[in-house]
């Protein structure tokens, strides 16, 4: 079963959604910044928000068309929901939180149903207890058990685990893909962190200002972001606009020129020919300093620069270094001590090729 | 102490509360959870008897139930008595008097209540009706509670609009704060006295169950 959704809606704030695309099977990420139209497009496919026009299919069966026109009430759309705020019913047991969606069985069944979605996803053991009596993974859990339990059709993931620990979001999400392998439902999941992309999905919807930018595989889409916001996203502090300047098919390596500087770097050889404008970017933790030029390195790209401004953020030292373009390099405490990364000071930047990830804006735009 | 007025009182606020709490929450729901653009009209009208002077509504509530006007007669056709002047046509005059003091606080409630709540119940496939009795009654039930007491209260504490609808009928119409008037009326200090004191230890006793209802964080707190 896939889902399928077409959808246009226009906000009063002039935000504009126009999207189309298939989820398969397995899980999908929907990624993008905050205001992008993440949440709209669930809200959209689960009939708590009327999209202007469009589609929205489940297989065979139709959710929604404006040109039927057909809008099927969100109580029988059959479609898994978890909100961002979880939405637990604060008044009820977890054990009747999870029942709540099976109205319709009878009392035996309900309980053997509860008891088993309980066990798949761990809490079997607080069924009696209240949502203010169990701690945030418990209830983030509770919210997967109440809406799967229901065998919906597909499963609507609105940044569900956003707020827990790296290693509880592991263990959900393993919960999660061990419960739908049996089922194979297509599970579209909301979320801004590059981190939650690449360990959840199996595809990857990138989404920016209402329109899907780039689709792929997680890996695909995040390590060759051709737009500004996806790549602060995906963890690549520095983007740069570029132009090829040469090819070497014989190295594997392309030099390309930095727009409005006369800095050039060495990069992967991808399918952009000489003079196409290309998108290189760079990892602000891939970046090496020096502070005498370096020799006998395997890298490929050592620039001049000199320091612009050097701030600590947490635990971590963030330098703004003028080589011709501004490059963000992050160092620990200890590195920035030993460069004393004082302004003005020359410094050198070390860059591996490998490092520069490429895009050809042509290549991934759209579909 | 009046007995008899009293248990009248006690009759009355009792039957008005009873049928306020049976409409204030289908039209508190209406007022909460519609997306028409007059609903502020419906919440203004339902309002009025805050801001009018009892007198005043209590003149327009006897021109509606006298025996002039079309509800009236129809009264007296079916039942064979005006509605004016009786203990059926004060209660009538009540229900719309104390009718904001039991919409407001059920629809405050409703208010409260995280509108995702509603939509995560209807991805459950849970009906509008099914929604409402098991998720949005049960975490309003506290404002359900104020409406009924509140509306008891000030039923019990009414007097402009008792004495133009109702007059002062031993036995039918003549409630407690009617009672005071007239002893004060007739110099009897002593009387006025002991039931001033009672509406006062009453009234007050009201307003703690109100409010100390309301330190009790039943279901206010939000989930996070």
């Amino acid at each position: 079963m896939t889902l399928s959704a077409r959808l246009t809606k226009r906000l009063t704030s002039g935000f504009a959604l126009d999207v189309s695309f298939v989820v398969e099977p397995g899980v999908t990420i929907l990624f993008g910044a905050s205001g992008s139209g993440k949440t709209t497009i669930l809200r959209c496919v689960a009939g708590l928000t009327r999209p202007d026009a469009g589609r929205v299919a489940v297989g065979e069966r139709v959710l929604f068309d404006s040109q039927s026109p057909r809008d099927v009430p969100v109580p029988e759309r059959r479609l898994g929901y978890v909100f961002q705020q979880l939405a637990l019913f604060p008044h009820m047991t977890v054990a009747e939180n999870i029942a709540y969606g099976l109205a319709a069985l009878p009392r035996g069944e309900r309980q053997q149903r509860v008891v088993e979605a309980a066990g798949s996803f761990h809490i079997e053991g607080l069924l009696g207890r209240r949502p203010d009596q169990i701690s945030g993974g418990e209830r983030q859990r509770t919210a997967l058990a109440r809406a799967l339990v229901t065998d919906p059709d597909a499963l609507l993931l609105d940044e569900p685990l956003s707020a827990l620990d790296y290693a509880i979001q592991r263990h959900i999400m393993d919960d999660l893909r061990r419960w739908n392998e049996a089922r194979r439902i297509p599970v579209l999941y909301v979320t801004h962190s590059h981190r939650e992309a690449f360990a959840l999905g199996d595809r990857l919807l990138a989404l920016e200002q209402g329109r899907v930018v780039a689709s792929g595989s997680p890996h695909e889409v995040l390590d060759h972001p051709a737009h500004a916001p996806l790549a602060a996203l995906a963890g690549f502090e520095n983007l740069f606009a570029a132009t090829v300047a040469a090819r070497s098919e014989r190295g594997g390596t392309m030099r390309c020129l930095l727009a409005g500087t006369s800095t050039e770097l060495e990069v992967p050889l991808g399918a952009a020919p000489v003079g196409a404008p290309v998108r290189i970017a760079l990892r602000a933790g891939d970046i090496l300093l020096a502070d005498r030029e370096p020799a006998g390195l395997s890298a490929r790209n050592i620039l001049r620069g000199t320091v612009a401004a050097s701030t600590m953020h947490g635990t971590t030292v963030v330098a703004t270094i003028d080589a011709g373009a501004r490059f963000l390099v992050h160092l620990t405490p200890g590195g920035a001590d030993t460069l004393g990364l004082q302004p003005g000071n020359p410094v050198w930047l070390v860059i591996k090729t490998y490092s520069c990830r490429v895009a050809h804006p042509r290549d991934s735009a759209g579909q | 102490m009046d007995w008899q007025a009293l248990w009248l009182t006690a009759r009355l606020a009792a039957l008005v509360s009873t049928i306020l709490v049976v409409i204030s929450i289908p039209l508190a729901h209406w007022i909460v959870f519609n997306r028409r653009r007059w609903t502020f009209l419906v919440e203004s009208v339902v309002s009025l008897p805050l801001v009018l002077p009892p007198t005043v509504m209590g003149f327009y509530l006897l021109m509606a139930t006298g025996t002039r006007s079309p509800l009236g007669r129809l009264w007296n056709e079916w039942t064979g008595h005006p509605l004016a002047f009786t203990f059926e046509g004060l209660v009538v005059a009540s229900v719309f008097y104390s009718l904001p003091f039991a919409v407001q606080p059920v629809a405050a409630a409703f208010a409260q209540i995280d509108p995702t709540l509603r939509e995560a119940s209807a991805t459950l496939g849970a009906s509008r009706l099914r929604t409402f009795l098991r998720v949005v009654l049960p975490l309003s039930i506290e404002g359900v509670v104020a409406g009924l007491v509140l509306s008891f209260a000030h039923t019990v504490g009414e007097f402009g609009v008792v004495l133009m609808v109702g007059g002062n009928l031993p036995g039918v119409t003549r409630t407690i704060s009617i009672a005071v008037y007239d002893h004060v009326q007739a110099l009897q200090y002593r009387e006025a006295t002991l039931t001033a004191l009672f509406m006062l230890a009453f009234s007050f006793a009201v307003l703690l169950m109100v409010y100390g209802l309301r330190r009790r964080p039943l279901a206010a707190a939000p989930m996070a």
